[in-house]
């Protein structure tokens, strides 16, 4: 009596096998990723040792004379993190204490969804707002600077990313358990004291783990700096000159001339090699911390 | 009338539409365990956490009539609420510890307000793990995260920590709710001793722990003071029916 047909039972089968196939659509395209990624770049590396790849100080593989040395391409991808984290940290942090610790049930309806836009803006136009934008507002503060810079990426690449770290961070803050900021007014504390002493503390760990993905953004960032920053690789931290990151090379590479199968072309593999280890590690170490946090308060 | 601690005339409060205390007249003494006891919903909590005006965290909060500690208007514009609520301290349904250690969840309500020599906390830290009878079980691991300890544990913890400051008065919201019958004992123990000391004010749903700890009671019952006076009075010879059906069993 209780029995299903077998026409339904055949049915439930069948969706249940077409929902577990496009799930599987997902890894297949990692794997494909990696596996192209991997034999690529071992391509490379047996023409190029890994020695001259980690410490020549030069990246020249389109020229005559060739250098295959990653450094000036990580320095250049550090260097607009780096500034982009400087904005990008304190802003964000910023307004994620505001919005959870300060902001009215109104000015919060009002903040958010204007944040929300903020990360939605096309990174293209982020790009062409900090070359056609940024750079002539700088240039008039600071004379000797160049067309293309590190400095105007990495600020908009920071304002970019500002909604990334407030909203993960508000999350974190969130999380805290409400009887922690009792406790903490409960004996006296301001505002201030809770937001800084007992929320930020124990929301640390989300915290960093927002930091830590907002890191793996900008490293992995590409139009901004492939149009704002510049296409010289060069080992500096002067943030007024052109450099190029080891996104916009890839950008580079792959929207020239370069024939397919070459030893130029291969770079781009290890390239992104370089980068996706790089990112991978850096989303690990902010899982680990997310993870962390949610032990805490169960 | 120097010898009160709390005077609470036609006091009113309410969540946005919803009155939950409905004209509460009461006068409580210092140096006196005073057990607020009533049903769920009853407006014993909401009570309680006026005094120290920690509701002022929910934006829907409202509240009328004439509150005074020492004389003084509590909910006054010129009442400057961090000094109020060193001075009436609290301690929470559950205990809610700091996620720092042992020391430091003391010591922060000391650091908050100004104190900032080593030895003074560290005097101030061991004395009030001692009144809160928690100091022989912890001495040797202060550096321990307090979240490690048991639940009866850190209440205790907490209490110390609302000690640590200094305040006349001590509110307990319902301190025993989430602990075992051996932290309960000890946590009443405990307010049996501070009683000495401090005015202290606990809600409580558990009937037979109001008549051990408390020297007066209130009934509350959807936010009325039924009946206030001396615990055994009210419990041996309640006047009013409501709170005999309630101390009974009768209901709630």
């Amino acid at each position: 009596m209780f029995r299903k047909n077998k026409f339904q039972k055949l049915k439930e089968d069948l969706i249940e096998k077409l929902l577990f196939l496009f799930s599987l659509v997902s890894i297949f395209v990692t794997v494909g990723i990696v596996a192209v990624l991997s034999f690529e770049t071992f391509a490379f590396f047996k023409e190029v040792s890994l020695l001259e790849f980690f410490t020549d100080t030069q990246w020249t593989p389109l020229f005559v004379r060739k250098h295959f040395g990653i450094l000036p391409l990580l320095c250049g991808t550090l260097l607009t993190t780096l500034i982009a984290m400087l904005i990008a940290f304190p802003a964000g942090l910023i307004s994620a204490a505001y919005l959870s610790e300060y902001a009215s049930e109104k000015a919060r309806g009002i903040i958010k969804p204007i944040m929300e836009i903020l990360a939605a803006v096309p990174t293209v136009v982020y790009g062409y707002f900090a070359l056609l934008f940024v750079t002539p507002l700088l240039k008039k503060c600071i004379p000797g600077m160049s067309g293309f810079n590190s400095l105007s990426s990495g600020l908009v690449m920071g304002i970019m990313i500002i909604p990334l770290i407030s909203s993960l961070s508000e999350d974190a803050f969130h999380a805290v358990p409400m009887g922690l900021r009792e406790a903490g007014y409960a004996l006296g504390s301001s505002r201030l004291q809770v937001s800084l002493r007992i929320v930020l503390p124990a929301a640390f760990s989300g915290v960093c783990a927002a930091c830590v993905l907002a890191i793996s953004r900008a490293v992995g960032e590409t139009m901004i700096v492939a149009i704002a920053a510049g296409q010289q690789p060069r080992l500096t931290f002067n943030p007024l000159v052109p450099i190029e990151t080891i996104t916009a090379y890839i950008v580079q590479v792959s929207l020239g001339d370069t024939p397919h199968g070459s030893l130029e072309y291969r770079t781009i593999f290890a390239c992104g090699m370089f980068l996706f280890v790089m990112t991978y590690f850096l989303n690990i170490v902010s899982y680990k911390l997310r993870k962390h946090f949610q032990q805490v308060y169960e | 009338m120097n010898n009160v601690a709390f005077n609470i005339t036609r006091m009113r409060a309410s969540y946005g539409n919803k009155e939950v205390l409905k004209g509460i007249t009461i006068t409580i003494l210092p140096n006196s365990v005073t057990a607020l006891i009533g049903p769920s919903g009853c407006g014993k909590s909401t009570f309680i956490r006026s005094l120290n005006r920690i509701n002022d965290l929910i934006p829907s909060f409202r509240i009328s009539g004439d509150i005074l500690y020492r004389q003084k208007d509590i909910y006054d514009q010129e009442t400057d609420v961090v000094e109020l609520r060193r001075r009436i301290g609290m301690v929470f349904q559950k205990p809610n510890p700091f996620p720092k250690s042992i020391y430091e969840n003391i010591a922060y309500g000391l650091r908050i307000h100004g104190f900032t020599i080593k030895e003074t906390l560290d005097e101030i830290v061991e004395a009030s793990l001692k009144k809160a009878a928690l100091w022989d079980e912890v001495k040797d691991n202060l550096k321990q995260n307090a979240l490690t300890l048991s639940g009866g544990q850190q209440q205790r913890l907490c209490i110390a920590r609302t000690l640590a400051t200094q305040p006349e008065a001590l509110l307990f919201d319902e301190p025993c709710s989430a602990l075992d019958p051996i932290s309960t004992a000890k946590i009443e123990e405990l307010i049996h001793h501070l009683k000495k000391s401090y005015t202290i004010i606990i809600v409580t749903h558990n009937m037979q722990q109001a008549a051990r700890v408390s020297d007066y009671s209130g009934f509350f019952l959807l936010g009325e003071l039924v009946e206030f006076g001396k615990t055994q009075d009210m419990f041996t010879a309640p006047k009013d029916k409501r709170t005999e059906d309630y101390i009974t069993g009768r209901f709630g």
